[in-house]
């Protein structure tokens, strides 16, 4: 409805008033009508405006030319064949230019727009760059079969800890400071609530719900008792994974991560592996992937190395696979085998995007989030 | 843990690869050199910076990466017994030796000690001087410094008394009740009674492991020495130097399990370079050995070893022989082992003493692995013919959140924790907020119950920093319950101010209350509820949660359930945090939406016939809402009547009387089968004015 609540008035016109019929009253009265018209006309260049101009002039109700009828009506008899006449001259010069077909297609000159204005945008919201970078590679990982696997982010000691074969009071325990819920202390330790640190305790979760053959990707917070600085932060994500099945060797291990990380930073990329140590895998190793910004020719981002370190891996220790054994005895190590990885999303996405300081994942500054629209 | 290559070089005389070289290797092989550097003049080789697991103490000396290179490279290593000096070392003099008696030998496996008298404090000279010099290594006497040089050379920690200051023979025990003993650091520390220590037969003279005492340590008078060289349960060691919080070289390795038959090696090579500066072996070495513990370390049975597990384990090698009979005899040789072949492919492997790491047959497999080379396997994909199933609300997660970012949400991620105030304000239940034992800070005591002191804490960062339009939305999981038991629940927060500037021939939209409904509304409907609504309570009530405007906020209730509370935030918190621009929030308790199923869409079955559209114009005093407008219409009950909805509102415009406002409803008329009659709908038009006159509408001309 246009004008219903339109505050902007017309620009007032006066239908001139009509004392006598002769020819030169009538030429007088036709073309200050028409002389108006023109004006109205001449300033109108969108077909809104146009649609305006058409239900002041010839609107069936309020019309202005209905009102010019009005007064016509007073014409004596004998002026009134001549009076129609003009009146019709006066619709036929009207009518044609209130419609907004013929308007359009006569002044596309005047019609233009100014197109370098920035476009209407209904923008939208921008995926979180860890969130993102956290579905590509759970979406890598799907395609080579793996379901998502995900646990609570309070665990029990036994979980975090003790059924991955790190044993109360072990060294390997020194190197993931807990972040432990209020008043443990008078619990066994095994039952003691901590916040995990990392997302293998969904390992042993899944393992304990499913018997093998199983493939599992697991995305997932994580907290550690650690400084916040540049690249560490007390909370943090990480993906994890875990294959079990009958035959799963060593060189499955590579093969899988080795397509992976092809699938996910390019075919070019390139992996190798060294040796490393993770209570719960034996074999247990690191895995380096040719620089992705230099192609392993050495740069600053990789310190001249040409590779750079992005996850730890290794075949599923035996002493795992007997945990989840006492609750889904076909996790018998003489007869299935299997492979586990786990890797940081931050220090990822941190590579990815070029992100230099780990606390804008978390800071919520729409000037850093809107970069990932 | 800094290496020297001319070090490991002495003990590998056929090393003929490059430092550089040998880095690579090691590292390759899991002994991770993490920079080298060259040090001191040409010829003095490269200092290796070491990265070594927690599981290799024996690689943490330089003869215990001299090993590792020996193995890589195939060459003999050096055997540390051919240097001793045997001159040097034999007993002068024939004094009672120091009696030595092991009280608690489930903590203490073996206990070494050698007399040396007439020596000569002085500072080191020789060897010891020049590698400490390029290891930056502080020098402060010929004796302590010998101790040092052992731990690095050979990985053994070793300790030496005055043993002028001894009352008597040595004790080893467990700490009495508080016993106080000043350690080397000077501090006077109180013992625990799960503490081991040293002692002659009136005080405590070291923490077993960890430290030695003040009392009796080496001084420039000292003029006889007691050489201590032993061998402690790990697990005792960790456990006390967690409780005085000392962490030492000693300790790092000792807890890590050390060679059980060390001690008497690490005892004469620290003996012969202190003996080098004058003195003489007093009486005879004493070595007290607790056979349960030898049985447990260097004894331990032999393990089974299996090739065709070897290959089962480790899959194919890229020269597509897989491994190889000998070269898992090869490799274990190498590091020590010694095998005794009980059939074809099934070995009994004897054990080196230093390394208890290795108990179990797959142990075993990973050294093979490790010393042929992890890169000379091949890359291989295994078979799958599984299915992929989906995580019970993954689909529903990802409607909500494609939702959130099409309506133009920014995901973000706040901290998991919350002051106690914040989970007081904020938590959807009282008394239901968990709390940290050893909180990151202060303000982080508490397990989040709630999003929403994030979602703050991430308004207040941007428009703090004159960021002004803000929309967020985070998901993540909230907590509660009690430190027996945690629950943890998934949860979203919305948060917004300023406004959306969608273009230059656009008004801008200032984001108020209805910006976030309307985001509700789109999520809610995803969702196959038999119905839902939202409404408040009266502002006294004590209903609705605190950190809400009282008249401003609403929850949304979806079959039943309460979903959601959101809206402007109350003043007086927005005041507390001194946020300058107004502030709207929500938190949407998702599990409780995810109970109900995705609502599949139905095609309606369209109408052939022309719709009719009426607009009527009405003004109506402020304290109708249109929650009774809609009703009444809905209870015209016109089958024809198919739509209807407040197409525009305006208040406090000139014309309008106070108190009211002004109101067109565009409702629309349509007949499944038939074209709609101008007097049907002229009676249709009756009734809808009839009804918004009754509820005291007053249409406009």
């Amino acid at each position: 409805m246009i004008g219903l609540f339109c505050e902007e008035p017309m620009s007032p016109f006066e239908i001139p008033g009509l004392t006598d019929y002769s020819p030169s009253a009538l030429d007088s009265f036709f073309s200050a009508i028409l002389t108006q018209f023109d004006q109205e006309a001449a300033a109108v260049h969108s077909t809104e405006a146009v649609e305006q101009l058409r239900i002041r002039w010839i609107g069936r109700k309020q019309g202005l030319l209905t009102r010019v009828g009005e007064v016509l009506k007073g014409a004596p008899p004998e002026a009134r064949r001549e009076v129609g006449m003009r009146f019709n001259a006066l619709k036929f010069a009207i009518e044609p230019r209130c419609d907004p077909e013929q308007v359009k297609t006569s002044g596309p000159v005047e019609d233009a727009i100014d197109i370098t204005l920035p476009g209407t945008r209904r923008a939208l919201g921008a995926e979180h760059p860890l969130i993102r970078t956290m579905n590509e590679i759970v979406t890598v990982f799907a395609a080579m079969g793996y379901s998502v696997g995900l646990g609570p982010e309070v665990e029990t000691d036994y979980y975090n800890f003790e059924s991955l074969n790190f044993p109360p009071g072990h060294p390997a325990r020194d190197t993931q400071d807990t972040l432990v819920i209020t008043q443990q202390e008078r619990k066994p330790l095994r039952d003691r609530l901590l916040m995990r640190t990392h997302t293998s305790p969904v390992q042993i979760h899944t393992m304990e719900e499913q018997p093998p053959p199983l493939r599992i990707v697991i995305p997932g917070k994580v907290h550690r008792n650690d400084e916040l600085d540049a690249t560490h932060s007390p909370i943090f994500h990480q993906v994890e994974g875990l294959c079990v099945d009958t035959n799963i060797t060593f060189s499955d291990l590579k093969g899988t991560l080795d397509h992976a990380m092809k699938a996910f930073f390019g075919s070019s990329v390139k992996t190798r592996f060294f040796p490393s140590f993770f209570p719960f895998t034996e074999p247990s190793a690191d895995v380096q992937i040719s620089c992705i910004f230099c192609g392993g020719r050495g740069c600053r981002k990789c310190k001249q190395s040409g590779w750079i370190e992005l996850l730890g891996c290794g075949m599923v220790d035996p002493a795992v696979f007997a945990f989840a054994a006492r609750k889904q005895p076909a996790y018998d190590s003489s007869k299935i085998s299997g492979f586990a990885f786990g890797m940081g999303v931050e220090r990822i996405a941190m590579m990815k995007y070029g992100i230099g300081d780990i606390s804008q994942l978390y800071s919520g500054d729409m000037r850093f989030l809107e970069q990932f629209r | 843990m800094n290496i020297l290559s001319q070090w490991i070089r002495s003990y590998v005389p056929g090393l003929a690869a490059a430092d550089r070289e040998l880095a690579e290797a090691l590292t390759l092989r899991g002994i991770a050199v993490e920079g080298v550097f060259e040090v001191g003049e040409v010829g003095n080789g490269s200092l290796f910076e070491m990265d070594i697991t927690t599981n290799r103490v024996d690689a943490m000396n330089h003869y215990g990466i001299a090993r590792e290179a020996a193995a890589i490279v195939d060459r003999p290593l050096v055997s540390l017994d051919d240097m001793l000096d045997d001159t040097l070392l034999s007993p002068q003099s024939r004094t009672v030796p120091v009696k030595v008696s092991i009280e608690a030998p489930e903590l203490c496996g073996r206990f070494t000690t050698r007399a040396l008298s007439d020596v000569r404090i002085k500072p080191s000279t020789g060897v010891v001087a020049e590698r400490f010099a390029l290891l930056q290594q502080k020098l402060i006497s010929n004796a302590v410094d010998a101790t040092n040089y052992v731990t690095l050379a050979m990985g053994h920690p070793t300790h030496a008394f005055d043993r002028d200051k001894l009352e008597g023979g040595i004790v080893v025990r467990r700490a009495r009740s508080q016993e106080k003993l000043r350690t080397l650091d000077g501090v006077e520390r109180v013992l625990d009674q799960e503490d081991l220590v040293i002692a002659d037969e009136k005080k405590a003279i070291g923490l077993a492991g960890v430290m030695g005492g003040w009392d009796t340590m080496i001084t420039a008078e000292t003029k006889n020495i007691l050489v201590e060289a032993a061998w402690f349960d790990p697990a005792t060691v960790r456990r006390s130097g967690k409780r005085h919080g000392l962490h030492t070289d000693a300790s790092h390795r000792f807890e890590r399990g050390a060679d059980f038959n060390a001690p008497p090696l690490a005892s004469a090579l620290v003996s012969q370079i202190i003996l080098q500066a004058g003195g003489f072996v007093d009486g005879e070495m004493v070595d007290v050995v607790v056979p349960e513990a030898l049985a447990r370390t260097a004894r331990r049975p032999p393990i089974g070893l299996s090739h065709a597990q070897v290959r089962r384990m480790l899959g194919a090698t890229e020269d597509g022989r897989g491994v190889e009979q000998e070269t898992t005899e090869s490799v274990l040789k190498a590091l020590g082992c010694s095998l005794q072949k009980v059939a074809e492919g099934d070995y009994q492997v004897t054990l080196p003493s230093w390394r208890l790491d290795l108990e179990r047959e797959i142990d075993l497999i990973e050294e093979i692995a490790r010393v042929y080379g992890y890169n000379r396997f091949a890359n291989t994909l295994p078979g799958f013919s599984g299915m992929v199933n989906e995580v019970g609300d993954a689909r529903k997660d990802t409607v909500v959140r494609q939702t959130l970012l099409g309506l133009g949400w920014n995901e973000a991620l706040s901290g998991t924790f919350c002051s106690a105030t914040d989970a007081v304000t904020f938590a959807p239940q009282p008394g239901q907020a968990v709390a940290m034992g050893n909180p990151l800070n202060e303000e982080a005591g508490m397990l989040r119950p709630s999003l929403l002191p994030g979602m703050l804490t991430m308004l207040a960062h941007n428009l703090n920093r004159n960021v002004s339009d803000v929309q967020l939305f985070e998901k993540g999981t909230v907590f509660s319950g009690n430190p027996e038991r945690v629950d943890e629940r998934p949860s979203l927060s919305l948060g917004a101010s300023g406004s959306v500037w969608n273009g230059p021939e656009l008004p801008a939209h200032a984001i108020d209350f209805y910006d976030l409904k309307g985001t509700l509304e789109e999520i809610l409907e995803k969702f196959a509820a038999r119905a839902f609504y939202f409404d408040t309570f009266a502002a006294g009530a004590g209903l609705i949660p605190p950190w809400l405007h009282p008249g401003r906020s609403a929850r949304a209730v979806l079959d039943g359930l309460t979903v959601a509370w959101f809206g402007q935030l109350h003043p007086a918190e927005a005041q507390q945090r001194k946020l300058r621009q107004t502030v709207y929030l929500g938190e949407i308790y998702l599990d409780r939406i995810y109970r109900l199923p995705l609502r599949n869409p139905i095609a309606p079955e369209l109408s052939r016939y022309q719709p009719v559209e009426r607009d009527f114009s009405f003004i109506f005093p402020d304290a109708v809402r249109w929650q009774s407008i809609a009703e009444a219409l809905q209870n015209l009950r016109i089958a024809e009547l198919t739509r209807f909805t407040p197409r525009e509102i305006f208040r406090a415009a000139q014309a309008l009387p106070p108190g009211h406002y002004s109101i067109l409803v565009r409702v629309t008329f349509q007949a499944l089968e038939r074209t709609l009659r101008e007097e049907e709908l002229l009676s249709y038009s009756q009734a809808v004015i009839a009804a918004l006159e009754s509820l005291g509408g007053r249409q406009r001309a």
